[in-house]
């Protein structure tokens, strides 16, 4: 692996040290090499040969000219076919682009393919797609690790040095926690920061697109590029972005990190006690000052979620009938038959269940008493949030509960699934910026991650603590 | 138990998802320990908690009220598995 840095791979581009066409078939050999690994559901070489092609004959100054991303297959891309990783959308071909992939296109990125995910991004170890398991780069042979998720393909696609970034949506923890499994760094922004538009829904109030990306510094230019107000995602935010690159800054005297004690959970391997404690006393030594908070509703926000976003879903979901795109059942007989076969058909699983559970908490005489009742914890977990940003510029925890499994380990209970999320989804439900940087390895050598959470919209604080973090460990 | 067979088919249907015996059974039992599950919420008190239902923290702009056309039917109608004369094309519904 090159694991070369997207700002190294600018400056040669800059300098002629390296062409595009250079650059990009370097990752078009890797590419082919690691098929076996799943990562992409669309690659297609011609596809990327044309793109190459095409910014050879363009003149402009660009910001990404000639870089080679991977994009999750939620984001929908004229170019490129979508699927979300269901069998209900095999075969669909947007007509639109979305804002993220369009301000990619813009900046002169080439899009490498279209990246493995759980479907509709319902899962946390991209096996739920039905396209087939993605496999963590980080495997030993015969021994194959999920790579996380639901943004599996785009983490392993950087891991396995496949692109020099990626796009993910994270909704619970889809950004964060494959990021942690696979060793890079991914971030998810604040909710609002990134449109929404052309992201196959999942669940509305917790979508948020970010990025995956080798190293700290890459990861701010590109989030620079995706970020930015747009009119068709009515919770987008209008506010001028800073230029996060820019305005990196490792310096962290003075600062006060807050780390809550309800992180602590019983029952965590003790490796990753001890990355957090390391974590903290690295940022100590640089002069930040340790401030213990308490966010006492913490243990509330899976089963808050595992309503809010369900039920969300089930209200998202119902545009897949066989109609207006995608797959239709043969067997329709009437109207309704065709409804019933179609969906029964083209979801997998793990989708089908977040339906049922989703409809059953929305539906009459059952509202008030899970669906209300979880959006108003949710407010006691964002008033948590509040409250403990008071008293420091950014909070430091654990990842994930543990380093990349084994694949399929934890396929059959669904809340024994839902306990990856456990570090990441507080975050989500109060709808404020994380990312995951590596951080450590386990017993097996494998890496671990630490999460920084900010303010809302404060994702230059995330981003100075988390390079100083890094810097600390290379 | 709160699911039983009686509700989950009331779900499919309500959900427009078939579902044979065998899923049946595993969806009463799913759904019934997640239901167990998230029932922890109701120690937590709620009394003159307002629900949240959108996060974002900036105010949402408003924009003009004022038409445009973005789509061509031609356009909406490409990914249709049956179509016909510019119309979405379904099973006959009225005898």
């Amino acid at each position: 692996m090159s694991n070369s840095s997207l700002k190294q791979a600018l400056k040669d581009l800059d300098t002629k040290k390296i062409s595009i066409r250079e650059l990009n078939q370097d990752y078009l050999k890797r590419i082919k090499e690691k098929e076996n690994l799943n990562i992409f559901i669309h690659f297609s070489e011609e596809n990327v040969l044309k793109q190459i092609d095409n910014l050879e004959k363009d003149n402009s100054t660009k910001k990404l000219k000639g870089i080679p991303i991977a994009i999750k297959d939620l984001f929908c891309t004229k170019s490129m076919p979508t699927t979300a990783a269901s069998k209900i959308l095999e075969n669909f071909n947007p007509t639109y682009e979305s804002f993220v992939t369009q301000k990619l296109l813009d900046e002169g990125s080439i899009f490498v393919g279209k990246t493995n995910l759980d479907e509709f991004a319902m899962g946390s170890a991209t096996n739920t797609s039905f396209f087939g398991n993605t496999i963590n780069p980080l495997s030993k042979e015969n021994e194959p690790l999920a790579p996380g998720g639901s943004s599996g393909g785009s983490a392993a696609a950087v891991a396995a040095d496949l692109c020099l970034g990626a796009t993910g949506t994270d909704t619970g923890g889809s950004i964060r926690q494959p990021a942690s499994f696979c060793g890079i760094v991914g971030i998810k922004p604040t909710y609002g920061l990134c449109s929404r538009w052309g992201i196959a829904a999942f669940a509305s109030s917790l979508d948020q697109a970010g990025i995956f990306s080798h190293n700290v510094e890459d990861a701010s230019i590109l989030l620079q590029s995706i970020a930015g107000f747009d009119k068709r995602d009515s919770t987008s935010a209008k506010i001028d972005i800073p230029n996060y690159f820019e305005n990196l800054d490792d310096d962290l005297n003075g600062k006060t990190v807050g780390i809550p004690k309800e992180y602590s959970i019983d029952g965590t391997p003790l490796e990753i006690s001890q990355i957090w404690e390391d974590a903290i006393k690295v940022l100590e030594k640089k002069g930040v000052k340790i401030k213990n908070i308490s966010l006492p509703h913490t243990k509330y926000a899976l089963p808050t979620y595992y309503i809010i976003a369900p039920a969300e879903a089930s209200s998202n979901l119902a545009r897949y009938d066989g109609v207006k795109y995608g797959f239709r059942s043969e067997e329709i007989d009437s109207l309704d038959e065709m409804y019933e076969n179609t969906r029964a058909q083209g979801f997998g699983r793990e989708v089908k269940r977040r339906i049922l559970i989703g409809t059953y908490v929305l539906s009459a005489g059952y509202y008030d008493a899970y669906y209300l009742k979880a959006q108003k914890v949710r407010k006691l977990i964002a008033d948590d949030f509040n409250k403990a940003f008071k008293e420091c510029d950014f909070i430091v925890t654990p990842t994930a509960p543990s380093a990349a499994f084994p694949l399929n380990e934890k396929q059959n209970d669904p809340i024994k699934m839902y306990l990856n999320d456990v570090f990441t989804v507080p975050a989500s439900l109060a709808g404020l910026p994380g990312i995951s940087i590596p951080f450590g390895k386990d017993k097996n050598n494998l890496p671990l991650g630490i999460q920084i959470l900010g303010k809302h919209f404060d994702e230059q604080a995330v981003l100075n603590a988390a390079l100083s973090l890094e810097r600390s460990y290379e | 138990m709160k699911i039983d067979k009686n509700t989950i088919n009331k779900i499919a249907r309500l959900s427009r998802i078939k579902l044979d015996d065998k899923e049946s059974e595993d969806y009463i039992k799913d759904l019934n320990s997640i239901l167990d599950w998230v029932e922890q919420l109701n120690e937590v008190n709620t009394e003159n908690v307002e629900p949240l239902s959108n996060i974002s923290s900036s105010i949402l702009p408003k924009r003009e009220d004022v038409s445009k056309d973005t789509n061509s039917s031609d356009e909406i109608l490409e990914n249709a598995p049956d179509k016909l004369e510019g119309f979405f094309a379904v099973p006959k519904v009225v005898e």
